[in-house]
Parts: C-alpha cells; sequence; structure tokens
C-alpha cells in the first residue's frame, strides 16, 4: 500500500533521486562516536540544529498566548506562566533552550575552529556559519526584551545605548531599533517583529546555505 | 540547459522521466574506514545522543521556572540592568574605563569590532594547509587568549552585579511583603505624597518600597536624609511641613520594626 502510494507519487514527481539525494551520503567513522567515543565532538552543529527546531516549535505556542504590545505584554506572559497548563514548560523550553543553542553553537565554533575544519575548500561555509552565529544572538538580544518585565526593559535600554555609540551609523541603528525617542510602544513592536519575521527569516536561509555546502562539500577529513 | 537525450521518454507531456530510478541505498563497503549510511543507521544514532540531551534540558526546564520580575517601569532609575549571560562579557567590557567615555569607540568597535572581523576572517588569516591545533600555534593561541578575556569578563560581570546588589542593601534585593493588618499611624494619613507612592498602609508599590518595617534597616538620620534629599526614583523635597514635623515622622518611622 505505501509502496502503491510513493510509486504513484514517484512517478509524476519522480522523487527519488531527492530522497536519495537527503539520505545518501556516507557518515565517515571519524565523526562517528559509535567508533571513537571523542567523536562526540562532532555532535554539536546537529544538536544547535535540534534546541533550533525545539525553540521554533516552543516559539509557535508562545505566540498564541503572547501580546506584543506594552499593556498586555507582561500580562499575557504571567498569564501563560501561572495560569495556562503547561505554560511554564513552553516558555521554560524556550527561554533555557535560547541559552543551550548559544551554548551547543559555542561549542560547534570551538570544534570547527580546532579541528581546522573552515580551511579551503570550507571557507564560505564557515563565513555563513558566522552569520547564524550574529543572527542567533540577535534572536536573543529581540527576545530578551519581550516579556517587558523589568530585568527585559533595563538590559535592552543599555543594549540600544552601546548600539547608538557606534559612530555614523549608531544613531540610525538606535532609531531602528526604537522607533522613536523613548523606549515604548513602538520598540515592543519592531522588537517583537524582527524576532518573530525578520531574524528567523534570515537564519532559516542561513541554515539552507549551511547545510547545502556541507552536503555538497562532505564532512571535513580525519586529523 | 539541461543535457536532452533523444530517446527518453517522459510521463506524459512532463519532464518527468519514464524510466525510474530504484529507491535503495548504496553499500559503502568499499570505502576506507568504518563507513556508514546517513540513513536510517548514523541518523538513529544521533538522535540517541539527541534524546540525551533533551532530557537534560527537560530536567532543567522543569526543576527551573524562567525568571519574570516586576513589569518594566521606565521611571525606575533605581534597577540595576543586567543583560543576558552571553552579553556579559560585551557589557563588563565597556565599564572599564580605558573602552568608555571618550575611548567609547575603542570598546565597541576596536576590540570586539576587530575580534569578530578577525572570527569571520579566519579562513584567510589563517590560510595554511595544516588542520591540526598545536600544528598552527597563532591561531590556536588567540582562541585561547580571546577563551580567557570572554570567561573573565563573564565572570568579574556576574561578580560586580552580585556586589553591586549586595550594596543596595537587603531591602532592595527583596523587598518586605506587605502585611495586610498593618495600621499605619494618623500621622501617616496625612502625607498625601508619601501615600501617592508608597500607599495608604506604607505597603509600597511598584516605584516605591514598603515602609511598614523600615525602622530595621534604617536608622533615623538616614530616614531623614531619603525624606529630605530623595533616593532612587524618589525626588527630594516631597515633605512639605515644619521641620518639627519631619522630626515627628521620622521618629515614628524609626520605630516601626
Amino acid at each position: 500500500m505505501m509502496q502503491k502510494m510513493y510509486d504513484w507519487v514517484d512517478e509524476r514527481l519522480n522523487i527519488t533521486p531527492m530522497w536519495r539525494d537527503l539520505a545518501d551520503h556516507e557518515v565517515p567513522e571519524h565523526v562517528n562516536p559509535a567508533h571513537h567515543f571523542s567523536a562526540f565532538v562532532y555532535c554539536f552543529g546537529g544538536l544547535t540544529f535540534f534546541i533550533t527546531v525545539i525553540q521554533i516549535l516552543s516559539g509557535m505556542f508562545l505566540s498564541m498566548y503572547y501580546v506584543p504590545d506594552i499593556m498586555n505584554a507582561y500580562e499575557s506572559v504571567k498569564y501563560l506562566q501561572t495560569e495556562v497548563a503547561f505554560g511554564v514548560i513552553v516558555r521554560g523550553m524556550h527561554h533555557w533552550g535560547a541559552s543551550l543553542v548559544i551554548v551547543m553553537m559555542f561549542l560547534h565554533t570551538l570544534r570547527v575552529f580546532f579541528t581546522g575544519s573552515y580551511k579551503k575548500p570550507r571557507e564560505l561555509n564557515w563565513v555563513v556559519g558566522m552569520l547564524i552565529f550574529f543572527v542567533m544572538l540577535g534572536l536573543g538580544f529581540t527576545g530578551y526584551l519581550l516579556p517587558w518585565d523589568q530585568t527585559a526593559y533595563f538590559a535592552t535600554v543599555v543594549g540600544v545605548q552601546i548600539a547608538e555609540s557606534v559612530p555614523i551609523i549608531g544613531p540610525y541603528l538606535k532609531y531602528l531599533l526604537t522607533g522613536g525617542d523613548i523606549f515604548g510602544a513602538l520598540t515592543l513592536a519592531r522588537f517583537f517583529a524582527i524576532h518573530v519575521f525578520f531574524l528567523p527569516a534570515a537564519l532559516l536561509g542561513l541554515l539552507a546555505a549551511h547545510f547545502i555546502m556541507i552536503r555538497v562539500q562532505g564532512v571535513s577529513g580525519p586529523l | 540547459m539541461a543535457k536532452i537525450d533523444k530517446d527518453a521518454t517522459f510521463v506524459g507531456d512532463s519532464r518527468i522521466s519514464a524510466k525510474r530510478i530504484p529507491n535503495v541505498s548504496p553499500s559503502y563497503s568499499e570505502y576506507p574506514g568504518k563507513n556508514e549510511a546517513f540513513w536510517p543507521d548514523f541518523l538513529l544514532k544521533e538522535w540517541m545522543v539527541a534524546a540525551v540531551c533533551l532530557v537534560g534540558f527537560l530536567v532543567l526546564t522543569v526543576s527551573h521556572d524562567p525568571p519574570l520580575t516586576a513589569r518594566a517601569n521606565p521611571n525606575d532609575s533605581s534597577f540595576t540592568p543586567y543583560p543576558d549571560w552571553y552579553f556579559l562579557f560585551l557589557y563588563q567590557l565597556l565599564k572599564y574605563p580605558w573602552v568608555a567615555g571618550k575611548y567609547v569607540l575603542l570598546g565597541i568597535l576596536g576590540v570586539p569590532g576587530v575580534a569578530f572581523t578577525a572570527m569571520i576572517l579566519a579562513p584567510w588569516l589563517d590560510a595554511g594547509k595544516e588542520r591540526r591545533a598545536f600544528r598552527r600555534p597563532i591561531a590556536t593561541g588567540l582562541m585561547f587568549i580571546a577563551l580567557f578575556c570572554i570567561f573573565f569578563l563573564t565572570w568579574e560581570a556576574d561578580h560586580h552585579h552580585t556586589a553591586q546588589l549586595a550594596a543596595k542593601g537587603p531591602a532592595a534585593a527583596a523587598p518586605a511583603p506587605a502585611d495586610p493588618n498593618f495600621k499605619a499611624d494618623g500621622m501617616w494619613a496625612a502625607q498625601t505624597s508619601c501615600i501617592s507612592c508608597h500607599g495608604g498602609n506604607m505597603e509600597g508599590g511598584p516605584a516605591a518600597p514598603n515602609l511598614q518595617k523600615v525602622g530595621t534597616n534604617q536608622k533615623p538620620e538616614d530616614i531623614q536624609k531619603i525624606i529630605t534629599e530623595g533616593k532612587g526614583g524618589m525626588p527630594p523635597g516631597m515633605f512639605k511641613g515644619s521641620d518639627e514635623d519631619l522630626k515627628k515622622l521620622v521618629d515614628y518611622l524609626a520605630s516601626l520594626k
């Protein structure tokens, strides 16, 4: 039955080459922790992606309750955390997952650095990886404001003041982030839009480029 | 343009080839070493690593509730800002006088800017063929220095923050819960400007602390100083009465223990 359904689709869309392209690539011995336990360092990239998926899913659920305006943002987060069934778990996963992504990505970057995997011909993938790193930091920075509590508000004020002191582009950067002269309704709306639409879109594009490049080039060889 | 095979046959009028490709995994037995297929052999093992990671993650989530402090109050100038931990090293760096004030450019673009640019350009800065870390001591050494600086600055930032909170006193760190049975003296009821922030029963509010036990950790002269000169978000000169009345109020507040 399944086979017949597969053949029916395959005859029309020729999906076998696409599927084999995803599934067929050899995993060499030196990156396989089943053969060499120390190869667990090669897992950090995959774990970063795994936690990124958790972040996307938990974020989607958070957005069912979160209200991005200064009157209701704090109340909605508080309601989610104290009243909604398992709300505290969903927000907890998103909150701690944000830290965990940074940790995993940091370890992945160090693995790539110390194994010299960024060298020719993989320079471009390293650059894309660094861009992913900055996008992730941007997601952390913009997401931190959204609960609209005291720590969030004042940490963001300091962060934007730092951005403002960059020469030439600083004031424009501040205006772009805050949407005006004060930290208020527009600031929260902008941080929400950046956190939920702009940066995730950039992240997904960069991740696709990262994964396509690693598939085209293959994992770096043993040291 | 794709190569066109004149003998090719297609499904209907589409571009899909009528010839089906068999859906089987290749064998990697000819490869050197113990290669295995990504699908499904290796992916299952990777999922096991992910499952272990997920269990640790969920234990953390269940045991530690995500923090949520009081609702943001832009008028509270006494709140000590504290960024998320992975920005602490940058935050701490900018506290040092040699990268702040008129040298702030060095602090913002100089140190982190150079470090991040060097990270992006690493493949061209360290362009040699050698991949082993101990055979390229400059790259490895610089990375270790950077790591040391990041860990040190993060630790310092946390240390400073803890010291700052301790300096503000226990009242600022953890406000005493309001006692609903507390009854303020008639003298307090006359102080409308005090009541507007500290509440009719001294229970405190979003911008002002609870004063029901203010005598426990404040001496009378400190209380008087706060009333006349203000503190944090409290402006000076809120008390409008005579010096004698001020003295009475201070004595009353100091007696609250």
